[in-house]
């Protein structure tokens, strides 16, 4: 009984040590190919454990026009900022949806614009910063109107 | 069509955060699902006095009429580019100043 509690702890924080390093765990097929793109941008590197706030709504009315606020805490210093942010569909015909890049002259890490979302999915973001870290977020979408009558 | 319009404050202190806003009119067609011919922009890239601040790679799943939100530290003499480039190389621009004090 002890051992079987013990091993269900272990379960748990090993449960919590995925949550932190990029979020939920993905659910997602290869579908549309998105797999490869991460692999393309990850280029070898382990995720690292850092926050990314995502601001997607839970259900989207109209996927064609669904607002994406993404933040980073970060110093934005010449020696420490993110350089980019990189937002992946893993159920779009296409997984990318776009790159943002950063700079220092930037005064946060946060960036807002709007992005089509065909089905419900999972997002996925990966924010690479100047040291070569990556953190990774993911967040769930329903909609309502597919927006990839375009 | 691709009108851009950009959202600067009039004035800045040296150094003060600034938001800066962004859009441009323009369908974004992927040709994914429709017989339209493909018409998307390529990037999006914006610059502070000659030096890049900001830049925006288009994919698939951005949305038509692309807007953007973001946050420069403002710096003299306060000159802004926003350059569009279409995937036939094609520019549109725009250019706004922010008064330095």
């Amino acid at each position: 009984m002890t051992v079987e509690r013990r091993t269900l702890i272990k379960g748990a924080a090993a449960s919590a040590a995925l949550v932190l390093v990029g979020g939920a765990p993905l659910r997602a097929d290869n579908h549309n190919g998105w797999q490869g793109w991460r692999d393309q941008l990850l280029a070898g590197r382990e995720l690292s454990e850092g926050t990314i706030t995502l601001d997607l709504p839970a259900v989207a009315e109209n996927g064609a026009q669904v607002p994406l606020t993404v933040q980073i805490d970060s110093p934005m210093t010449a020696d420490d900022h993110v350089s980019a942010i990189h937002i992946i569909a893993t159920r779009n015909p296409a997984p990318q949806i776009g790159t943002f890049r950063l700079t220092p002259q930037m005064t946060r890490a946060e960036v807002m614009t709007r992005i089509r979302v065909a089905e419900e999915q999972e997002i996925l973001v990966l924010a690479e910063l100047s040291d070569g870290r990556v953190f990774q977020q993911t967040a769930s979408i329903i909609v309502s109107v597919g927006g990839c009558a375009t | 069509m691709a009108t851009p319009r950009i959202r600067l404050p009039r004035s800045a202190s040296e150094g003060e955060e600034i938001e800066v806003r962004t859009l441009i009119d323009h369908p974004m067609i992927t040709a994914v699902s429709t017989s339209d011919p493909r018409d998307m922009l390529a990037t999006f890239a914006v610059t502070m006095n000659g030096e890049t601040v900001f830049t925006y790679d288009f994919g698939n799943g951005s949305a038509a009429n692309p807007t953007f939100t973001f946050y420069v530290r403002a710096a003299a003499p306060g000159d802004f580019s926003f350059v569009w480039t279409h995937e036939d190389g094609t520019e549109y621009l725009a250019d706004e100043s922010v008064a330095i004090s």
